[in-house]
């Protein structure tokens, strides 16, 4: 079974995320990054299949030089080999063009029985590249797998739907995304991180996908940021501490804004 | 006037919510058209009308229910081909956002997720509003390739009442064998719980690892402001509370009238499904919770002593 992962390198949740002033993109650069911690989710799934019976597990990302530090921590965890297509021309690409280059990738690793994806980007949740990767790749989508079975040409999931919990069956080759709910993503070990110094980086250009750089960026984008305002910060509420009142200040509270 | 595709959230016909409010903003673009999937469609009928659908195209084939996503969006390509909608309105729920995915890739049309606000732009097409990086940011924008797609929110609009004819045209698709490769094979229906939908709810009281493994005094207090219960990831992971009803990153995003936080912290990625809510209060021990930056209002106390107190006064205010 080989199975690609794809992998985001995202601004760290913890740090001030912000936009780049020049072109409404979000800044990636300036602000500390790292592999999305939903992302591990899904290379540990990979890993745990594969471990279980044999095959290859190829980590994949589109981004910018430091996106490399994705793919190093997924080599660590235990990820064979790694693809990184990294094109100036890709800057301010939106998740339209970034599936298509993703896209293009997985077709030149060589159509595997299985691509996985997270659940979502931690800086954007827009939760929509899985599904235009397999629009585009023209594979079966499973998304939001909370559990994960795969025979040989079959991979079932279940899912938490709002309304029920579903059971959905696809063929293989197909395109997974798990949630956070699938598993406990494993820390890399010293053998782990000392193993993957030596293992295989491909770094790829636009031109060696063969997609025409005005495709993607910024300028190929579909949509257009008009603007953008950081909310101002929350007035600094009221605060009681209770002493023996703090219900009743509660409900007064409530009922002076007219909820009850 | 254009048509606006709206595509009908609903349970075997009850309508949601959600689809009033995109009727309402289909309105204000051009004429709503409902696009109706599934069973139950003269149980809808009524409501589509009332909130100005004019046309309901009806879609009731198996080939496009028993599968996930990839057909409804095969559907909605064909009715953008036939009817050419100045744009496709969706709910921003996991399957809407999956389906305005493909729709954007199949007709080449710029797509727009979990919009909190869409007006008609200057030159026509939509201007659309996004809250992002939890909320700290709020972000203007505009479809400028083929049909606008937008996602949208639930509590992006009040609903509107206006007469539509919701005259009904059944829609014959053909659907590809490559969208029907994913199948449903069992679906288990949750227990309803009586209380509003999370997503939808004018009031969420939500219950974290504070909680200890009992959200009595939560459920109780949301009951008596008809509120939606929710869970924090701590509260869930613990099996506390079911995962359909955690809040965050990973959950819910919601954006009440009003979101009491019990025993919660606070963390970021817990904020990232909350921050937008119009009134924000906390109950929390400790007076250093980061929780409390947010607030308008804040009890810093045991919550099994402040819930109980404050359930019953808001009954007796109830009376
Ligand atoms: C990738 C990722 C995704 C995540 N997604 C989500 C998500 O979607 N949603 C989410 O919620 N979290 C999410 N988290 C987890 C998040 O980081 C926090 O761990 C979590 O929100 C903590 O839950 P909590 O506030 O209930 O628990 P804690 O942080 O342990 O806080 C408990 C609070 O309860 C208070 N307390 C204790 N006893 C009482 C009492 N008797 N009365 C009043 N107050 C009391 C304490 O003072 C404390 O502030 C995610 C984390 C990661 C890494
Ligand atoms: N630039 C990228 N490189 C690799 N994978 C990506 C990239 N962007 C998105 N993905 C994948 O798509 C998933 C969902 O992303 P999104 O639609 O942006 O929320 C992520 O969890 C990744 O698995």
């Amino acid at each position: 079974m080989n199975i690609v992962v794809c992998v985001k390198y995202v601004p760290d949740a913890q740090s001030d995320r912000t936009f780049n002033d020049s072109d409404n993109t979000t800044d990636r650069v300036g602000v500390d990054g790292l592999l999305s911690e939903l992302d591990e989710y899904a290379v540990e799934e990979a890993l745990k299949i594969v471990e279980a019976g044999e095959g290859e597990v190829t980590v994949l990302t589109v981004g910018p030089d430091q996106a490399a530090d994705a793919l190093k921590k997924a080599l660590q965890m235990g990820a064979h080999q790694a693809v990184h297509v990294n094109d100036a021309a890709i800057h301010g690409s939106d998740s339209v063009a970034t599936s298509l280059v993703l896209a293009e990738a997985v077709k030149k690793i060589g159509t595997p029985d299985l691509v996985m994806t997270g659940m979502a980007s931690t800086d954007g949740t827009m939760s929509v590249v899985p599904a235009m990767l397999a629009e585009r790749l023209g594979l079966p989508q499973v998304t939001f797998a909370s559990e994960l079975t795969v025979d040989g040409s079959t991979v079932t999931i279940r899912r938490d739907g709002d309304a029920a919990s579903e059971t959905i069956v696809a063929s293989l080759p197909a395109l997974v995304s798990v949630t956070d709910q699938i598993n406990e993503p494993r820390y890399p070990s010293f053998k782990g991180i000392m193993a993957a110094k030596k293992k295989p980086v491909q770094t790829w250009s636009l031109a060696d996908l063969g997609v025409d750089p005005s495709q993607v960026g910024l300028d190929a984008a579909w949509t257009k940021v008009e603007s953008f305002t950081k909310r101002p910060p929350r007035e600094q509420g009221q605060i009681v501490t209770d002493e023996g009142d703090g219900g009743a200040k509660l409900a007064e509270f409530l009922s002076a804004q007219k909820f009850v | 006037m254009a048509e606006v595709l709206v595509l009908v959230d609903h349970a075997n016909g009850t309508v949601r919510k959600t689809t009033a409010e995109l009727l309402t903003i289909a309105r204000r673009l051009g004429e709503p058209s409902a696009v109706f999937v599934g069973e139950g469609f003269e149980a809808a009928k009524e409501a589509l009308a009332k909130y100005g659908a004019e046309k309901v195209y009806r879609v009731e084939s198996a080939d496009v229910t028993d599968h996930l996503v990839a057909p409804q969006a095969e559907v909605l390509a064909q009715l953008v081909a036939s009817a050419s909608p100045a744009a496709v309105l969706i709910p921003s729920n996991s399957a809407g956002k999956e389906i305005a995915a493909r729709l954007a890739i199949k007709t080449e049309s710029g797509l727009i997720t979990d919009a909190v606000d869409v007006q008609a732009g200057e030159g026509g097409g939509v201007k659309t509003v996004q809250s992002v990086f939890a909320g700290s940011y709020s972000v203007t924008s505009t479809v400028t390739k083929g049909t606008p797609i937008v996602t949208v929110k639930p509590n992006s609009a009040a609903p509107e009442e206006a007469a539509g004819a919701a005259a009904d045209e059944v829609v014959e698709v053909s659907i590809s064998d490559a969208a029907k490769a994913a199948k449903i094979t069992e679906s288990k229906p949750k227990e309803a719980t009586g209380r509003p939908e999370l997503t939808e709810a004018a009031i969420v009281v939500s219950g974290g690892r504070g909680t200890g493994g009992d959200f009595s005094k939560v459920e109780e207090f949301a009951d008596s402001l008809g509120a939606a219960v929710g869970a924090s990831r701590a509260a869930v992971d613990a099996g506390w509370y079911p995962h359909t009803s955690q809040v965050g990153q990973t959950g819910k995003q919601v954006s009440p009238q009003l979101y009491v936080a019990c025993g919660i912290s606070g963390a970021i990625q817990h904020r990232a499904g909350m921050q937008t809510s119009k009134t924000i209060v906390a109950v929390n021990k400790d007076e250093e919770a980061p929780i409390f930056e947010l607030v308008d209002f804040g009890v810093v106390g045991d919550l099994f002593t402040v819930l109980p107190q404050a359930t019953e006064k808001v009954q007796a205010a109830k009376g």
